[in-house]
């Protein structure tokens, strides 16, 4: 740094050669600046039009009513969107935090590095290919057609892996010599895991599932084909109903050619985005406050 | 050795990830075996997609029932999802690799947090709000401003002339839009590099003399060239599989070679979500069946694509721990 300012200030005369050096260094800085500004801009400008857009038609008929073929309310995708999302974590958290205890715990051997490595190939996955797997497994061989467990299925094949490999980072963060106290006094796997080191892990854990929550409201591509859509509330049926979320207004009524389609998509927009960064934003904070990760 | 249920209770677990990833590439492969069988090599060189005539009687052709003049190929949807990844990587990388330098080296300590933190967020945007916005602002743009100025400077290419064609939808809105969402994959990867080279790195190049920017430019991002690399190759990943966002910029061509910027594509993801609606109107099921050919096309890139992009970042570990 001080060489910086020292050659900026040692001599009034400067070679051409400077010169040049520092208008290019300042051409530079502003051109990365501006890289910044238009890698930020298109976000604020994504929650300024969503938000603006969508808090227009916000009213209390948007949650009591259900969608009918160009407008309605949105009580139905509301409820749709928590029950898929509610499914989908019931499923995947005993399995992704199992996942994480044993490759925290136990898994630094070959099978824990494989089952690490093929959790990553599982979290590269291309969504639309997941639907596709539940779409010809779920709704045509096992004849489930679109329905809210194979929405839910699919949703958790695709969260489990974040899982996994948070919960994972989280244990880890558990001293060892709290591990080694618990087995001194006597205590056995389970009671070390359930009453050691999940507590002290407990934050890190909750941040995971919040975040694979926010994954899988977002989510759309797999769900065309196994949840369906439905314009009525649900009717409780795991298999042979199809049902209703917010991704697919967005996706379906903003194509419809009504005002009033364009506004509900951007109401379901701004619940759908509202939440995803209103976790994301809160993790975040919390996540610094206690140094975790 | 003595038997541990709670340990082989959370092994089972955790074995249900690689099982499920077994499964998915297991049931695409048998469930598209027979279309493999049927399209053959034309498969990814044919540029026709066609049903057929799902009402007449079904065909026996190659020792499989289709329905009368069924064709399938892919390689349009191929050629769409490599050129708009292709393009949207071309856009990015000088933006992210902006962005990261700015953050890591021009912006006080105090507010990088704050501004890191909105690069994250680009990344948890869901698909379908990009889209949506997309739709809402991004089209108008590129029809009224980007389309026909492009054209106005680069005409004389083939391949940018005809700016206002598809209103707005095509290659081009659907690279922007995978530029954005891919950015901040780019620039985190490489904010974390610049911040860990070693202050003596950075110190010495100071004391040769250089400008703060030189520094940066000459000293510090030759050190940390090959995690942007594998920065650049995971968000290729990301960009050949996103769906949503461009199932609806991309214009959704069939059967047409993309000519220009502005010509609307299908990406193979953006075309499995687009047709299977009507393929489930064959009813010799070789339409579906063929999805899942696709389907299997398309994970055998990302993979192929992630690995490269792990065995970049874990070269890169290697080279790292050796200089120190």
């Amino acid at each position: 740094m001080s060489a910086t300012t020292s050659a900026k200030s040692s001599s009034p005369k400067r070679s051409q050669q400077e010169l040049r050096r520092v208008a290019v260094s300042m051409a530079g800085w502003t051109v990365c600046g501006l890289a910044l500004f238009m890698v930020i801009g298109p976000l604020l400008d994504v929650v300024w039009v969503v938000a603006s857009r969508g808090i227009s038609v916000f009213s209390i008929g948007l949650f009591t009513t259900v969608t009918n073929g160009t407008g309605g309310g949105l009580a139905n995708a509301i409820e749709g969107t928590l029950v898929l999302s509610g499914g989908a974590l019931l499923i995947a958290v005993p399995i992704g935090v199992g996942a994480g205890i044993y490759l925290s715990e136990y898994g630094s051997n070959k099978i824990g590095s494989l089952i690490r490595f093929l959790s990553d190939v599982l979290t590269g996955t291309p969504s639309i290919v997941l639907g596709y797997f539940s779409y010809i497994v779920f709704v045509t061989t096992l004849g489930w057609q679109f329905s809210t467990l194979a929405g839910s299925i699919t949703l958790a094949i695709l969260i489990v892996p974040y899982l996994a490999r948070i919960s994972e980072l989280a244990l880890r963060q558990v001293p060892v010599s709290m591990r080694e106290a618990a087995y001194a006094l006597g205590a056995n796997d389970p009671v070390v895991v359930f009453k050691v080191v999940l507590p002290g892990a407990l934050s890190g854990v909750i941040t995971g599932v919040l975040l694979a929550l926010a994954i899988s409201v977002g989510e759309t591509a797999p769900l065309i084909y196994t949840a369906g859509w439905s314009n009525y509330m649900w009717n409780g049926q795991l298999t042979h109903s199809p049902i209703g979320y917010l991704t697919y207004v967005i996706w379906s009524f903003i194509n419809q050619p009504s005002d009033e389609s364009h506004a509900l998509a951007f109401a379901a927009a701004f619940i759908v985005m509202l939440v995803v960064l209103c976790i994301n934003i809160g993790v975040r904070l919390v996540v610094k406050r206690t140094k975790f990760i | 050795m003595k038997l541990k249920p709670f340990r082989l209770s959370v092994l089972g677990l955790s074995l249900l990830i690689p099982a499920a990833l077994g499964a998915v590439v297991l049931f695409l492969a048998v469930y598209s075996a027979q279309a493999v069988s049927f399209n053959g090599l034309d498969f990814i060189s044919g540029i026709t997609w066609d049903l057929g005539n799902l009402y007449g009687d079904p065909v026996t052709v190659r020792g499989v029932q289709v329905p009368p003049g069924a064709n399938y190929g892919i390689l349009v949807f191929i050629v769409g999802t490599l050129l708009s990844s292709f393009i949207a990587i071309l856009i990015a990388v000088p933006l992210s690799v902006g962005a990261a330098i700015f953050l890591a080296e021009a912006v006080p300590a105090k507010i990088r947090p704050l501004l890191s933190m909105l690069v994250e967020l680009v990344a948890v945007v869901p698909s379908v709000v990009f889209g949506l916005w997309g739709i809402a602002v991004l089209i108008p743009l590129i029809a009224k401003y980007i389309g026909p100025g492009l054209s106005a400077m680069l005409g004389f290419i083939p391949f940018f002339a005809g700016g206002n064609a598809g209103g707005g939808y095509g290659l081009l809105a659907t690279s922007m839009v995978l530029a954005l969402m891919i950015t901040p994959i780019i620039a985190t990867t490489l904010l974390d590099a610049l911040l860990q080279v070693p202050k003596e790195n950075r110190e010495s190049a100071f004391a040769l003399g250089a400008t703060h920017f030189e520094v940066v430019s000459k000293a510090m991002m030759p050190m940390v060239r090959s995690t942007l690399v594998g920065g650049i190759v995971l968000a290729l990943g990301r960009a050949l599989g996103e769906t949503m966002a461009v199932l609806m910029v991309s214009g959704g061509a069939i059967n047409i070679m993309p000519a220009t910027i502005f010509s609307p594509v299908s990406t193979i993801a953006s075309f499995i979500v687009s047709q299977l609606d009507s393929a489930e109107q064959d009813p010799t099921n070789m339409a579906v069946r063929s999805l899942a050919e696709i389907a299997l096309v398309l994970f055998i890139i990302t993979l192929a694509v992630n690995a490269g992009a792990k065995l970049l970042s874990s070269g890169v570990l290697n080279v790292r721990n050796n200089k120190r």
